[in-house]
């Protein structure tokens, strides 16, 4: 589905809700996740949800964080639609992916593992 | 509205009245045993629009004659070379016929009959240079972008894919259907998640039920493989599941109402958004619905489709025998490492360079342009992927395609 959130026009700071880092995309009014519209590094400090938070980790493009505290089995949001649950709790500004969530359908399968043991070579 | 040069397309006209945007020999190999033949008559005119296909099995499927003959008979071919061991069970017979009932210049080469490699190269070979000579000699009619029928797909998606190069597909597609051409969006198994959203779109609510039932019978086809349409490089990109993936895919579908339901092989009745259900029907059978993202090209393709957008964020350097693949790239990192293959950065919309609706017309211009001797990133590379496996599909029901 189409994000509710316009990108008609090129991104503005304006059109970037106040609560959240520039660097950060809401989809959807509704979602409990940030999207990143850029490479982010570690320690960066990030305004999410109108809460400095300071990131435990690099955080690649068109990834996502938790723009509030998610509890176990609570539905990811994003654009507007669940798109999996939470398997753990996911405190604000948590990257959310793999580790944390599952799908309601059918598993994901990655190498994420064995590429953390290959020393992270993608 | 930016002019896009309706005016300058021009296309092949074929006996069925549609037109083509190349005009492509097709060498068709009808076992894997006949496919280095093949490869070799086609070898020294791979700058001059000689295509191969084929099938690479020896036992008999529906799924695949159909495909053969909707690929060898497709607008964009002019002249068919069919390639054949001798002792497959392929009905070489029945797909020859079909071609030529179109007035398409066809030939059989039995390599068996021939005498072998050497000779059936040989003859071959002669036959092309023939046909190219033709088809290069042969005139062109004014074409109308009512008359396309143009297909898309995502491969190597990943986080950016459906915020950005997605949705503006998704735009391009929204102008092509107002100005009456046919899109064609597919992959049931990337919509799992999405089907009651995606069902409210259906022009009938007949349409709707049958629109949730393909997503419903790809849920189910998936479950039983015990994989997702879902790849480890996905999760690399951050999407963490198929339900994440599916709401990214379904933005190329753009907003216009659903017009019916076709699966490989269907070509549109006219202008309007079809969604195309390669999933296959009955029990689970041949293995994965489509093995990588050519195998579905190769179905779009056989519905028509003169070209196929295909959006990429991990970056896909493939395109597709027979028709030009436009690659949108979603994502603006992958973009700056592998310009060479993509037609469209669309990942400036995440860097605030440009909107959606801007890329969006950016692309619908670019397949216009095709069809005015513009060639894509992926045909100047000489990329001509092709793959057809085993499948089986029952027809559509009436309730597929509405009357307009």
């Amino acid at each position: 589905m189409e994000p509710e959130r316009s990108l008609e026009a090129p991104l503005q700071e304006e059109d970037v809700p106040a609560a959240n880092d520039p660097r950060l995309l809401l989809l959807n009014d509704g979602d409990n996740v940030l999207v990143a519209r850029t490479r982010i590094a570690e320690g960066e400090a990030l305004r999410v949800d109108g809460t400095e938070i300071r990131l435990a980790a690099p955080l690649s493009i068109g990834h996502k964080i938790a723009r509030r505290d998610i509890v176990p089995g609570e539905k990811i949001l994003k654009y507007g639609a669940p798109i999996g649950s939470a398997t753990a709790s996911i405190p604000r500004g948590a990257h959310v992916h793999v580790h944390n969530v599952k799908s309601d359908y059918t598993p994901t399968h990655h190498l994420l593992d064995e590429q953390a043991a290959a020393g992270g070579k993608a | 509205m930016k002019t896009h040069g309706i005016g300058t397309m021009r296309g092949y006209l074929r006996s069925d009245g549609r037109k083509g945007i190349r005009n492509v020999v097709a060498v068709g190999y009808l076992v894997e045993c006949a496919h280095h033949v093949a490869r070799e008559i086609a070898i020294p005119f791979r700058e001059h629009d000689v295509h191969v296909i084929g099938f690479p099995g020896c036992y008999p499927n529906d799924y695949a004659d159909r495909m053969m003959e909707r690929l060898c008979t497709h607008p964009n071919v002019g002249a068919v070379l069919l390639v054949s061991l001798g002792c497959e069970s392929f009905n070489k017979y029945a797909l020859e016929r079909a071609v030529r009932a179109t007035g398409r210049p066809v030939k059989t080469i039995v390599i068996q009959a021939a005498g072998g490699t050497r000779k059936s190269i040989d003859e071959g070979r002669a036959f092309i240079a023939e046909q190219r000579a033709l088809l290069d000699a042969a005139p062109t009619v004014p074409m109308d972008v009512s008359e396309l029928v143009i297909g898309t797909v995502c491969g190597g998606s990943d986080g950016t894919s459906g915020i950005t190069g997605n949705p503006a597909a998704g735009r391009a597609f929204d102008q092509f259907v107002e100005e009456g051409a046919a899109c064609i969006f597919e992959e049931t198994g990337e919509l799992i998640g999405c089907e009651h959203i995606m069902a409210a779109r259906a022009a009938t609510p007949e349409l709707g039920v049958e629109l949730e039932a393909s997503v419903a019978k790809a849920a189910r086809y998936y479950a039983t493989l015990g994989y997702g349409s879902f790849a480890a490089g996905n999760a690399d990109g951050g999407l963490s599941t198929i339900e994440e993936k599916s709401m990214g895919a379904y933005a190329k579908s753009g907003a216009s109402p659903i017009t019916g339901l076709i699966k490989p092989g269907d070509i549109p009745p006219r202008g309007g958004l079809y969604l195309l259900d390669v999933v296959p029907d009955g029990e689970v059978r041949f293995g994965f619905p489509n093995i990588n993202d050519n195998a579905e090209i190769a179905e779009l393709i056989a519905c028509g489709s003169h070209a196929v957008l295909f959006v990429t964020g991990r970056g896909s350097v493939v395109g597709s025998a027979i028709s030009p693949v436009v690659k949108i790239c979603a994502n603006p990192e992958t973009y700056r490492r592998m310009e060479d293959d993509m037609d469209v950065d669309a990942g400036r919309i995440l860097e605030g360079k440009a909107g959606l609706a801007e890329v969006g017309l950016e692309i619908h211009d670019l397949v216009v342009s095709l069809g005015a001797g513009a060639r894509t990133k992926s045909e100047q590379l000489g990329h001509q992927e092709f793959i057809l496996t085993y499948k089986s599909f029952e027809p559509i029901g009436p309730a597929c395609l509405p009357a307009a």
